[in-house]
Order: structure tokens, then sequence, then C-alpha cells
């Protein structure tokens, strides 16, 4: 089942007008800006299908720089959004997709700074909910039934063990977990499903643990 | 956890509890919440749109100039008519109409189950309010129990007008308040199924064709059906209407129709009313003149 709470359905609350495209792109744009871990230089939106028809109307320009801003939906600054990333001197580029994608409201975010980038790619399924579909090129399975955790981290021995650990610490169960990687002793990303929400101190052990990179969090 | 309504109504039968306590009850199971955590939450849900339908009866206009301003014509039409359609329903009609002009000004909402379909729950809610004078818990029970059918529709097809049309949000919507206002009214939980089938079949088809891409043009207005609807089915089911098809297999029709509708029907701004010569007009003077494609 995808929708999971009642606050799926009598929420979010939010700035109009639309929770796919305005509070779920905000959603995915600030996935995106956790999973980076920093503010980027520069950003590229890719649109596909509703999102390319339909994003000016809609608020997802700057709905989604809001989230990389990291603002929340109900944040009124999310008007502003384009404005304040161009101040900060963050360059934006947005682009209308023709091709043919598995959801109609996708997009396709790239980011990054002189030294790092990084790609992932988002759809928002209704009401507010998303999902992450591809980071950097590895195919995610994150639903979006559950809170999430997603872990950069190089492929060393250990990097696993060190989270888990720190789960087991607190007592926090696993209900899904995947780790994929691109090549042996190279960046890999650790997809980890939670029955709750993990607390701020928990999140920052996490991202202090060895072979780590970045940690972002999808909460439910 | 319950996966269908029949599941839902099950539950409240056997444990004798209304369906906003079914939906409490599950909450707090998957979620490892209070039930005093759970209820503040909503409850902040429900000061967010009073706030809006305050909001939106003062008066606003969104940035395209293609909504704003018709809640505040039809609350002075009401002081000064005697309204055809009804006191309830057209305070219905207009706090959602309200919610949604504020929707479309870019304004703080609660999406319920989505931004465009906004005005439906709470434009009921507050009509009926007037009317049945309900506790504040009363009305954070008709969250929970909007939100308990809405869940379903959800899980089993989509609340998306991208995904499925008006019907998956303005159709949802509706339902989910008409089956609320049941049970504000003292109705039964089965009695709230038949409400939610009545309206949800009565809003089959519903395509999503917003002219410009914006959620303006006939988002609003779509609203104003659905309140109005939402509280007629309620009404019936009280008198003890029944639908012939089960709640369920309305949300399972619902569900087929939105996959066969074309994806020019489905949010793209492409087709219905988007496509009129007047749709098509107007998109071009606030998108800047960019040619639609067909």
């Amino acid at each position: 089942m995808k929708f999971k709470s009642v606050f799926d359905i009598i929420g979010p609350v939010m700035v109009g007008p639309s929770s796919s495209h305005t509070a779920g792109a905000a959603r995915i744009g600030r996935a995106a800006r956790h999973l980076f871990g920093k503010e980027p230089e520069w950003v590229e939106i890719y649109y596909y299908e509703s999102f390319a028809k339909t994003h000016q109307g809609h608020g997802t320009d700057v709905a989604i720089v809001a989230g990389i801003l990291d603002f929340d939906t109900a944040d009124d600054r999310i008007r502003e959004s384009i404005e304040i990333a161009k101040s900060k001197g963050i360059q934006l580029t947005f682009m209308e997709e023709d091709a043919a994608v598995d959801h109609p409201n996708t997009a396709r975010i790239k980011m990054g700074n002189s030294q790092e980038n990084m790609e992932l790619v988002g759809i928002s399924i209704g009401g507010g909910k998303v999902e992450i579909t591809e980071l950097n090129g590895f195919d995610l399975h994150l639903s979006g039934n559950h809170p999430a955790i997603l872990i950069m981290h190089n492929d060393r021995f250990g990097a696993i063990a060190s989270v888990t650990h720190i789960l087991a610490k607190y007592e926090i169960n696993i209900g899904r977990m995947e780790v994929s990687r691109k090549d042996v002793g190279k960046e890999a990303l650790m997809v980890i499903e939670l029955d709750q929400n993990i607390e701020p101190y928990i999140e920052k052990e996490l991202s202090e643990a060895k072979h780590i990179l970045h940690m972002a969090k999808v909460v439910d | 956890m319950f996966r269908t309504v029949a599941d839902l109504i099950k539950i409240t039968e056997e444990k004798d509890i209304s369906i906003a306590e079914a939906m409490i009850q599950q909450e707090m199971d998957i979620h490892q919440k209070t039930r005093e955590e759970i209820i503040a939450r909503m409850e902040q849900n429900l000061t967010v749109m009073e706030k809006a339908v305050e909001d939106g009866l003062k008066g606003v206009h969104s940035q395209s100039g293609l909504t704003g301003g018709d809640a505040v014509l039809l609350q002075e039409y009401m002081k000064k008519h005697q309204p055809l359609s009804g006191e309830v329903v057209l305070d219905a009609v207009s706090k959602a109409v309200a919610t949604n002009e504020v929707n479309a000004a870019m304004g703080i909402i609660c999406a319920t189950p989505t931004a465009g379909s906004a005005g439906c729950v709470p434009g009921a809610l507050f009509a009926v309010k007037e009317r049945l004078q309900p506790t504040r818990e009363q009305m954070i029970n008709f969250l929970f129990t909007s939100g308990a059918f809405g869940f379903v529709v959800a899980n089993n097809a989509f609340i998306s007008g991208a995904a499925g049309g008006c019907q998956a949000e303005v159709g949802s919507a509706a339902a989910m308040a008409s089956a609320a206002v049941v049970e504000m009214a003292g109705g039964t939980p089965q009695q709230s199924a038949e409400a939610f089938a009545i309206t949800l079949k009565n809003m089959l088809g519903l395509v999503c064709d917003p002219v410009a891409g914006l959620v303006e043009v006939p988002c609003v207005k779509r609203n104003a059906a659905g309140a109005s609807n939402a509280i007629v089915s309620a009404d019936m089911a009280l008198a003890g209407v029944s639908s012939k098809i089960p709640c369920d297999e309305v949300i399972g029709a619902m569900y087929r129709i939105g996959r066969q509708m074309p994806s020019s029907l489905r949010e793209t701004a492409e087709g219905g009313l988007a496509a009129t010569p007047t749709g098509r007009a107007l998109a071009a003077k606030i998108n800047g003149n960019q040619p639609m494609k067909e």
C-alpha cells in the first residue's frame, strides 16, 4: 500500500496551488538537497509529461527550487524562491523533455558545485507524496511507503556494519534494505526503509559514521 | 489495516466504533503515536482550513487574474437573497470556492486529498457546522472520517489528476466529504459508505483539463460542484437511499476509467476546456504566447 497515513490524505499543509506539482515538487527538491548535503552552485531541472506541460502554472519551478533551498511545503518563501536562489548566486536551468517516462509527474534534477555533482529522478504520485526512483545512475526502489534513509558511502569493509550497528543501538527496526554500487571499491548507495522516523541526533551519528559520504532521509 | 471500504465498515461494526475512531486507532497502531499526538496534528490541519476559508471570504485574487472574488459574491448574494439551492448547500459552495481561491493565489491550504480539490471537505464541513453545531472534537472527527475513505481510494485507485483525471481529485474529495457529513449528522457507517458511493458515481469520468495548466479554471468551480454534491448525496443516504453498486466497486470503476483516459485529459492542459478557443487564448496571454501542443 502506497499510502500509509491519514495525514497523506488530510495534508500536507502547503502553499498552493497543486499538491503533486507544488508540494510534491518541493519534496523532491528537498530530498535532492538533503542528498547533496549542501547548497548547490548550479541546478538543472528536467521535466517530463504533465510536469513538462504545466510546471509554470502550478508553481513547480518555485516549489522545486524552494525544496532545494531546504524550505518546507508550507513555507511562504516558496513564492520568492527563484529570486532567493538567484540572490545566493545559484544558477538555475529548466528544461521540458519529450521522452516518455513511467509516471506522468516526473522530474530529473542535476545539481552540483565546482567539486562534485549529483543526479536524481523523482516522481510525484499524488496528494504531495513522492518517490525517488533514481540516484546518480543507481535505480532505487524507494516506495515512499515507509520512512527511509539514503546513504552514499564508500564501498569499504564495515561501511554497512557501521550503519546497522547505530540503528541497532537505538532499537530502530529495518523494514527493507538495498545496497548497490557501480564498481568494486567505489561509491555505493545504501537505502534503508525503517519503521519510524529517526531523531536528529541519530541522523547526526549516522552521517558521521565511518565511510559515510552523505545521508538523506525521506520522512513518513 | 483496512484496505477496502468493506473492511472499514466491518471494523466499525465488530468493534462498535465510528469510522473516525477506526482511522485514529489504525494511525496509532501503524505509526506508534499517541492518540493525543494524532488528534493534535489533525486539529492543526483544521485550523489551517479555517484560516483559508476566512482569507478567501475576505476576497483574494490569483496572479493570473483568472480566479478570485467569487466566494465574496456568493456570501453577499446569500445575505440579500434566499438561495434557491438552500442555505447549507450554497454556504458549502462559497466556502469551497474560498479555499480554492486561496489555493490558486498560492496561499496556505491543507490538501484534502490534494490541493486542487482542497475546497470540498472544508466547504462541506464549515457549512454543515452552521446547521449541526458540532463540538471541536466532532469537527476533527469529520476529517478522520474523510481521511479514512480517502485512504482507501489512494491505495486502490488514485487521487491525482495527472494519474486519474479530476474524478480522482474532486471526485474523491467530494465523496470523502459526503461520508463525513453523514457521520456528523448521526448516520451509520454503512450510510457513510452509501453517500460516498453515490457521490463518486456522480463524479465518474470527470477529466482534468486546467486552462493554461493553472489550478484555477475549472478547478475552483469543480470544488463548488464537489461540495454541493457531497451534501446532496449525504441527504440521500440519510434518507435511506443506497447505491446499487457497492462502494469498493465504484472505486474500482473510477480506477479503470482513469486508466483509459488519454494523457490529454490528465492535467496536461492539452484537452477539454484547456483546448477551447478561449482556453487557448487565455493560456497564450498568461504564458506569454507559447504555442500549446495538440
